[in-house]
């Protein structure tokens, strides 16, 4: 059968069971927008700005474990998607993001709308393509798919000249597709030689005993877990791998969800704005487990003093992060899912010790806490979130304090309800997350923790939200300044507040209200639940301001270039 | 230390770029670079020399076979087969000319070009032997010299394997 280029996206998009997709209109990509004007099997998100339709198109991606795709045009609307391309890349966030280019024989002429932009996304990227023969636009497309969900996941593109999506060629359904795996790359080369199976099966097991030995030694675990078991769903074995060993379990930002926040022996965040009870665990511990988790400068800080009495056993399915940032004593390199099956089938159950009740008395000694200041105190507000929400909704957030304090103040309980820019720490991520995540879990309820600076810098998506009426809430905590800026400024610069304050030039009701969308004010601690709850019982979208006094901090914090136990509060 | 590394490479627009972005993007020092095609036409070969500690070559070679476009990343031992190529034109009068050709010819090089006042010679080997050359020239005027990065093949039996060869066999 031959199709256009474009219709063959098309039906190469719905082999892989997209339903959803973001995007954007415009110049190079119009014969592929022609072939969605007939296309009902797919739904096509138009999003204010190509940058929300690829946070929306993460969110999604999050939220479900599916890939999230996007479709642009080219220059300006290719360039659009790189923040969030490089958002998903640090995260491991599974996108395929089609971008239209000049057509084949405009290339390199400096065209109309032209950028080079597998050249700008490469570091970005798991990879990229640009598709310079038509025939091989198919086996692209379904390449491009399985490298953004396989292993670590990781956003791709495919760069699709216009002239490309004009072109009649064969299509012929993937199952008849012979061609198959032909497309050569070093991908397919790479893979599955027998004496390498044998290989890595050996040098598994032979890590996995050294891990049991170091397991069954050890007087003071604890299990770091990261972002890796969200992806892998392996939040039951994790539960169930401490449960065995007695381990108390932290978890990194991208971490949360990963363990259950109400367990008692899950000890919080760690890291600079880990709990005391965290970092002292980390700083005394004898043995470190990492699950998926891949020793951030966020969560180490300085490496020399990172853990100094522990053996470190890693565990990730990439294995460039074995080693990468500190020395480990046990590398193993696989799904954390798969092995933490195995070491759960293996391990000898251990007995709780003193360690337990040392971790039990520093949380005890050491909870988070905040001091009333007469406004709104923003972990007030998360907490009634959480007590009103039970913990089922899925919550995304900006980045900055208000990130750190929905990690800390919120209990997850499952892997894919924290959805926030971890590695990037992308301002105005949350908003367009917020958008995918509802659309693709409409099951839950989602919230959207922000600031109003990083609110500000992509709110223009409010028209997203207004356009399919999505029931978001988005719950502003404004302190009409940067405030994670302004809180390094007061801690470490004299107070000298430099280019960090906002006046009240935006008035969040109006703003809101210029979208259709409704709008409520928290101005004391007592209104939120009442506020709050109406908030959530609303089917439609609806933007909440909290008044936060511009001084509230996030805390604990460990000063850049300390040790994790060097905490301030 | 200097590590040579072999990387076999899709023969394809874009992965040269890939490579030598990975190297700065990741701070590693590539001391040189060489690639061309193997006796498959749809696989390229790189000869990467890295300068660095353990730590570094074996976050480079991991690194490279994060790349989809890498089908395989060797460490190759010093004791293989390095090699060099340098052109060196140099100046060669009447007076000179003979010692020059002299000087070549015990470094088992070549004359590739001849005028009145220049001589271009043509070396291989591994750089020290290049570094040696360009030394004995030196004093009668090297005008031009290009060379080229390292490659280097293991000697006996020992070769840089992938998939495709095993389904030959």
């Amino acid at each position: 059968m031959k199709l256009k280029g474009a219709q063959v996206l098309i039906e190469c998009l719905k082999e892989q069971g997209v339903d959803i997709i973001f995007g954007y209109p415009g110049g190079a990509v119009l014969p592929i927008y022609d072939a969605l004007y007939d296309t009902k099997e797919i739904t096509h998100i138009l999003t204010a700005h190509e940058q929300g339709a690829t946070h929306a198109a993460d969110g999604y991606a999050r939220a479900t474990g599916k890939v999230g795709v996007v479709i642009v045009t080219s220059g300006p609307g290719a360039t659009n998607t790189v923040t969030g391309i490089a958002t998903a890349y640090m995260d491991s966030v599974p996108l395929v993001v089609f971008t239209g280019q000049v057509a084949s024989s405009l290339i390199g002429r400096d065209s109309f709308q032209e950028v080079d932009i597998t050249g700008i996304t490469t570091p970005i990227t798991k990879h990229n393509y640009i598709v310079k023969d038509a025939k091989e636009l198919p086996h692209i497309i379904r390449q491009a798919f399985a490298i953004a969900r396989s292993g670590r996941p990781g956003p791709v593109v495919v760069d699709i000249p216009k002239d490309i999506q004009t072109t009649l060629i064969e299509y012929q359904p993937a199952s008849e597709d012979l061609y198959g795996g032909k497309l050569n790359n070093g991908l397919a080369r790479k893979s599955s030689e027998a004496a390498e199976d044998e290989s890595y099966a050996k040098e598994l097991e032979n890590s996995i005993q050294k891990a049991i030995v170091a397991i069954e030694e050890c007087e003071r675990p604890v299990i770091y877990a990261g972002g890796g078991v969200n992806i892998s769903g392996a939040n039951e074995e994790l539960l169930a791998f401490a449960e065995k060993i007695k381990a108390p379990v932290s978890c990194s930002l991208m971490g949360m969800g990963a363990f259950p926040g109400t367990h008692p022996y899950y000890m919080g965040m760690v890291g600079m704005h880990g709990t005391r009870c965290s970092n002292y665990a980390f700083s005394k511990c004898d043995l470190l487990i990492a699950v998926g988790a891949r020793f951030s400068d966020r969560v180490i800080s300085d490496v020399k003093r990172f853990a100094p009495y522990a053996k470190i056993i890693h565990i990730d399915i990439d294995p460039a992060e074995l080693g990468k940032n500190v020395e480990t004593h046990v590398e193993i390199c696989g799904d954390v899912k798969d092995v933490l099956r195995i070491l759960n089938e293996r391990v000898k159950e251990r007995q709780e010790n003193g360690w337990n009740d040392q971790i039990r008395q520093w949380k005890e000694e050491y909870p988070l806490k905040y001091t009333d200041n007469g406004k709104v105190n923003p972990q007030y507000v998360i907490e009634t979130l959480y007590k009103l929400t039970e913990g089922d909704a899925i919550i995304t957030t900006e980045v900055g304090q208000n990130q750190m304090w929905a990690a800390q103040f919120y209990k997850f309980k499952a892997p894919r309800t924290f959805i926030s820019s971890g590695g990037l720490g992308t301002m105005g991520y949350g908003l367009g997350a917020s958008i995918g995540a509802a659309l693709g879990r409409p099951d839950k309820k989602v919230i959207n923790i922000a600031g109003d600076g990083s609110f500000m810098m992509n709110s223009t998506e409010l028209a997203t939200v207004a356009r399919y009426n999505i029931p978001i809430v988005q719950l502003v905590l404004n302190n009409r300044v940067l405030g994670m800026v302004r809180q390094w400024q007061d801690l470490f610069f004299e107070k000298r507040y430099s280019h960090s304050s906002f006046g009240n030039e935006v008035d969040f009701m109006k703003l809101a209200e210029a979208y259709g969308i409704k709008a409520m004010r928290i101005r004391k601690n007592d209104e939120a639940e009442g506020v709050l709850s109406k908030a959530l019982a609303m089917n439609e979208p609806v933007v909440v301001e909290c008044e936060v006094h511009p001084d509230e901090k996030v805390y604990p914090i460990v000063p850049a270039g300390a040790a994790i136990d060097e905490l301030i509060d | 230390m200097k590590h040579i590394l072999g990387v076999l490479v899709e023969n394809r627009p874009g992965v040269l770029s890939k490579v030598s972005g990975l190297f700065s993007r990741r701070g590693f020092n590539i001391e040189s670079l060489a690639v061309g095609i193997t006796e498959n036409p749809d696989i390229s070969r790189m000869t990467i020399v890295v300068d660095g500690d353990d730590y570094t070559v074996e976050q480079v070679t991991k690194q490279l076979n994060k790349l989809i476009d890498v089908i395989k990343v060797a460490n190759i031992g010093r004791e293989s087969v390095i090699r060099e190529l340098a052109l060196i034109k140099v100046k060669a009068t009447s007076a000179t000319r003979n010692e020059i050709i002299e000087i070549a010819n015990i470094f088992r090089a070549n004359i590739v070009d001849i005028s009145k006042n220049y001589l271009t010679i043509e070396i291989t080997g591994d750089s020290e032997k290049i570094a040696a050359l360009e030394d004995m020239l030196r004093d009668f005027g090297i005008k031009e010299m290009v060379r080229t990065g390292a490659i280097a093949i293991d000697r006996g039996s020992k070769m840089i394997k992938y998939d495709e060869d095993k389904e030959e066999k």
